[in-house]
């Protein structure tokens, strides 16, 4: 009996030193991590009710008295696992840059305007079979001093749960056809292109709202649990 | 929506980035009931009350002010809130999950209990413990560490620091202050004195 989730699946993810993206070179660890089994505190998670969590926290953009400049967009999609089980009721949470690429942020000087109709934080639980679905604004690409006149791709930044703890994923939201996918070392430390482009939404017509709001799908795939039961427990 | 497509592979991990502060620890920032704060503690939660104090350095010894931490535990029978662990709740709102920060000298702070004993997989009890998940800016994926209490005997059989080198179990060890229910720990991103990560 050794692992539950199997740690094949961290492969897609980056590797913690990543030189291009120059803050990894002071705080990625220099020593290997330690393997180790699972017990029931890495196979245990976070569960939340539906008591903070409350209907409006999934629309970006009605949560000040007017509305937010730039062109509103619905985000969606699908929380499941490596095997292709909806994952319910998990907490999804977001933020964002508003459309000119600045952050409500004290440390953000980005010389781009602030928006007083945009906060963009946002929240939501996936429903019974795993289904998210956000209202916001599209984000605007943002200058960051990594290197000479480097911009992030637009981005929405998400987190989510999911069943344990060893399930945990921070990840970013991108969109279709960036123009600066090849320059940006946060994309670009994913090493597997497939594992890559796993984090671009697509533009999705059949749920764009006439007149109204442009959508982008984006599924979030979690690590899968192996089939095999745990001892002892 | 229904959909049953097995995808190709998990979703990779991003860094948090610097500005995750209005989306995940707003503190009454922004217009919702925070879902987190540094504290589990619940009215009817049983146990010993302690706090874990510390601070977060880089490889050049310097305080990370944009981390975020996330710590997960069981209740002080050692059971957790979590309908996978079929063990009944006694601390029926305790829902051993907080969240916070560090401040702009790297300072993070929780206010929680001491867990009880949890099983490993063999049976063998584990010295009382805390999940901690480490984010920030740089940092592509959270770092899993654990935080254990210094006050423990059980420390010494713990199947878990057993597969930590001798000389850096200390680095996931928080030292109770005397006289006092509050237990330090510093986290190391980097260097000699380097937290221990795992790869779970």
């Amino acid at each position: 009996m050794t692992f539950i989730y199997p740690t094949d699946s961290n492969k897609a993810h980056p590797l913690p030193l990543s030189p291009e993206y120059k803050s990894s070179i002071k705080r990625a660890p220099n020593k290997p991590l330690i393997p180790m089994r699972h017990t029931l505190s890495e196979l245990t998670g976070p569960v939340y009710g539906h008591e903070t969590v409350r209907e409006g926290d999934n629309d970006l953009t009605t949560r000040h008295k007017g509305e937010p400049l730039g062109e509103r967009i619905i985000v969606h999609g699908h929380v499941r696992d490596e095997d292709g089980r909806g994952v319910p009721n998990s907490l999804v949470e977001i933020w964002q840059a508003n459309a000119c690429g600045r952050y409500v942020h004290v440390r953000d000087q980005h010389p781009a305007p602030l928006d007083p109709n945009f906060t963009g934080a946002g929240r939501t639980q996936s429903d019974a079979s795993g289904y998210y679905r956000f209202v916001t604004i599209k984000p605007g690409a943002y200058p960051w001093g990594n290197h000479h006149n480097a911009w992030r791709p637009a981005h929405i930044h998400l987190s989510v749960f999911g069943h344990s703890f060893v399930t945990r994923l921070v990840t970013q939201m991108y969109f279709p056809g960036d123009p600066l996918f090849a320059f940006d070392p946060i994309f670009n430390s994913v090493p597997d292109e497939k594992a890559r482009m796993r984090m671009v939404s697509s533009f999705d017509l059949e749920n764009t709202k006439p007149e109204w709001a442009l959508c982008y799908r984006f599924d979030v795939v979690l690590r899968g649990k192996d089939a095999t039961p745990m001892e002892n427990h | 929506m229904q959909d049953s497509l097995k995808p190709d592979g998990i979703t990779p991990s991003q860094t948090v980035g610097p500005f995750f502060k209005y989306g995940l620890t707003p503190s009454g920032e922004y217009a919702w009931n925070d879902a987190f704060t540094n504290s589990t503690l619940t009215p009817d939660v049983t146990g010993d009350r302690v706090r874990i104090e510390g601070r977060v350095f880089d490889g050049d010894g310097v305080a990370v002010p944009d981390c975020m931490l996330e710590i997960w535990q069981a209740d002080a029978q050692g059971r957790f809130a979590d309908p996978q662990d079929k063990r009944a709740l006694p601390n029926a709102s305790f829902r051993g999950f907080a969240r916070c920060g560090t401040d702009k000298d790297g300072h993070y702070s929780f206010d929680t209990i001491k867990p009880g004993v949890v099983p490993d997989p063999d049976g063998k009890p584990q010295a009382p413990h805390i999940l901690l998940a480490v984010f920030g800016r740089g940092m592509l994926r959270h770092l899993y560490a654990r935080i254990y209490f210094s006050d423990e005997a059980g420390n010494a059989a713990d199947p878990v620091l057993e597969l930590v080198p001798a000389d850096r179990r200390a680095t996931l060890i928080a030292v109770r202050e005397a006289g006092k229910s509050v237990y330090r720990l510093d986290l190391h991103l980097q260097g000699d004195n380097e937290t221990v990560f795992f790869d779970v």
